[in-house]
């Protein structure tokens, strides 16, 4: 079974969030960037199914700007086999996004499509379940463990009040929640191998797919500063504190 | 043209969260607020709806498809009623964030994810990168799928409606899903997200015993108890304890932050609590830019000792 997992280039989750002085947007110019954490799990999730034999070949996909590429080489030297790059200078939304998924999955006929459940820069937590909507799959989501039998997937999902495990018929489209899997590091070695492993380049023309944004986002900015407090010296200091100046206990 | 709020309830009750996509579906300013009520044996949430004040209308869709949720039976189902109203609204609880994209791609619009604000009928602000930045953004589509984050707005609890309930037909069963089980976390304490005050744990607690000493402060204050990703990971409670970009968000009117470091993925959920209070031994610790009130102290010295003073206050 071919499983397809889509990876996002954003801003490293470590490092501070500059909104730019006009407001247009997040300061990105010389940001270090990175794959998705969340994608990162699901890499990491179908090399571990190719390792166990129950997948056959795994095709990591990324849309964004030309350096995408980079995030799909650490996909490939965490282990994938190879590359679809959908090069656009567009800010892609959700909906565009699983379209051109969409247009990915008809070329590539996977059984199976393993991605995050949210980027970490739009937050949206949208394209696993856009895309499912639209092939007419399954969807299993914010999951946490998965086991494949034949023709399904048992899911265990982390929803508001605990785990809630589903059987999915396959092909299904499954986002991965932070708990599923430790990524492992790329070694040396696996980096060098990864420059000769292919990416395929599709531009959103080719693939058929308007990704014309729907949302104009009319301003970014930061949110109100919270002033500072205080440190008070003792427990005791700390409870008057609560109860008799802020009134919460 | 009209609202239609899709309602998470306990088949008696509508959710707090419920509540809080409600008050946002006001500001709106649309005469007519519907709300859908899907589930199995589901007739008494749908009974709470229609005593909602503002509720002119609740639609009840009763079946054995609707029974868990399943985003791929009450999908459709949204994405079929929506094309009679102009904005349809979910809370951005799990349930929410499962079903509605898949609803908003079978109509072909961009949902709104988590708004945190609405601007006007079609302009709305949401949190983007972990709550770091805030962005307004404008729609043209037609239905406006949107999920709210309840902390940011009331849960008006008010009542005193009597909308009619119109029963509408549950679809079939796609067969794409089948539930299997849950495991939900048993606790007497006030639910997370809508507690009024939450004590949650970090790595420093060292264990899942420790927490033990958590609860107990929240007894004495009637408290929820939350943790950070990295006391979830480390086994020390269940996922759902956990506060932050990934996990819940909250904005109680106190927020104890005990042994938690203040990581920005956790800060993402709890900044806008009203009064902020943490306790940790590293003075480092960027928790301590947030906190109100921030005390340098062994928790396991601190703790305990907190547990006395209240009980010293209460009594």
């Amino acid at each position: 079974m071919k499983v397809l997992v889509p990876v996002k280039r954003v801003l490293d989750p470590y490092v501070k969030v500059r909104v730019k002085q006009d407001k247009s947007g997040v300061d990105l110019s010389n940001a270090k960037m990175a794959m998705n954490p969340f994608c990162e799990i699901a890499v990491e999730q179908a090399v571990r199914l190719k390792e166990q034999g129950v997948a056959s070949e795994v095709v990591v996909v990324s849309a964004g700007p030309q350096q995408s590429q980079e995030t799909l080489r650490t996909g490939l030297a965490m282990g994938a086999d190879r590359g679809v790059l959908i090069p656009t200078d567009v800010a892609l939304e959700p909906l565009a996004i699983a379209k051109l998924l969409k247009a990915v999955v008809d070329k590539e006929d996977p059984g199976l499509v393993l991605m995050g459940k949210q980027a970490v820069d739009g937050d949206n937590n949208q394209t696993g379940q856009m895309l499912a909507a639209l092939l007419g799959w399954a969807q299993g989501t914010f999951i946490s463990k998965v086991e494949l039998q034949d023709g399904a997937a048992q899911v265990t999902r982390e929803i508001d009040g605990g785990l809630e495990t589903l059987q999915v018929k396959l092909p299904a489209v499954l986002t991965v929640d932070l708990r599923l899997c430790e990524p492992r590091y790329a070694s040396l070695p696996n980096i060098m191998k990864a420059k000769k492993k292919p990416i395929d380049t599709h531009s959103p023309e080719d693939l058929g797919v308007d990704v014309t944004p729907r949302l104009q986002v009319s301003r970014v900015e930061e949110p109100p500063a919270r002033q500072a407090g205080i440190k008070v010296e003792s427990v005791q200091e700390l409870v008057k504190k609560l109860h008799e100046e802020a009134k919460v206990i | 043209m009209s609202v239609l709020v899709i309602a998470e309830h306990d088949n008696s009750r509508l959710f707090t969260g419920a509540l809080s996509t409600i008050a946002a579906a006001k500001k709106l300013g649309d005469e007519d607020l519907h709300i859908l009520v899907t589930g199995s044996g589901c007739r008494a949430a749908a009974e709470h709806a229609a005593k909602v004040a503002g509720c002119t209308k609740v639609l009840l869709a009763d079946g054995d498809s609707l029974g868990h949720g399943l985003a791929e039976n009450v999908a459709p189902l949204v994405a079929e009623l929506a094309k009679n109203y102009s904005h349809v609204l979910a809370p951005a609880s799990t349930f929410g964030k499962n079903m509605m994209p898949r609803a908003a791609a079978l109509l072909d619009v961009q949902q709104i994810s988590d708004i945190s604000g609405v601007e006007s009928p079609d302009t709305f602000k949401r949190p983007i990168y972990a709550g770091n930045a805030f962005a307004t953004v404008t729609t043209s589509d037609n239905p406006k799928l949107i999920t709210v984050r309840a902390t940011a707005f009331d849960d008006d609890p008010a009542e005193g409606g009597s909308a009619a309930i119109e029963e509408i037909e549950a679809p079939a069963d796609q067969g794409l899903a089948s539930f299997v089980g849950q495991e939900l976390t048993q606790s007497d304490r006030p639910e997370l997200t809508s507690a009024k005050v939450i004590i949650s744990g970090g790595r420093g607690l060292g264990s899942g015993e420790n927490f033990q000493m958590l609860e107990r402060v929240a007894d004495k204050l009637g408290a929820a108890v939350g943790a950070s990703r990295a006391a979830v990971d480390a086994g020390f409670v269940p996922n759902d304890y956990q506060v932050g970009q990934t996990g819940k968000v909250v904005a109680p009117d106190l927020y104890i932050a005990v042994g938690i470091s203040g990581a920005i993925q956790h800060l993402a959920g709890m900044k806008d609590s009203k009064v902020i209070a943490a306790i940790n031994k590293d003075e480092e610790a960027p928790i301590f830019q947030v906190a109100d009130y921030g005390l340098v102290a062994d928790l396991f010295q601190a703790v305990p000792e907190l547990e006395k003073e209240i009980d010293a206050i209460k009594g």
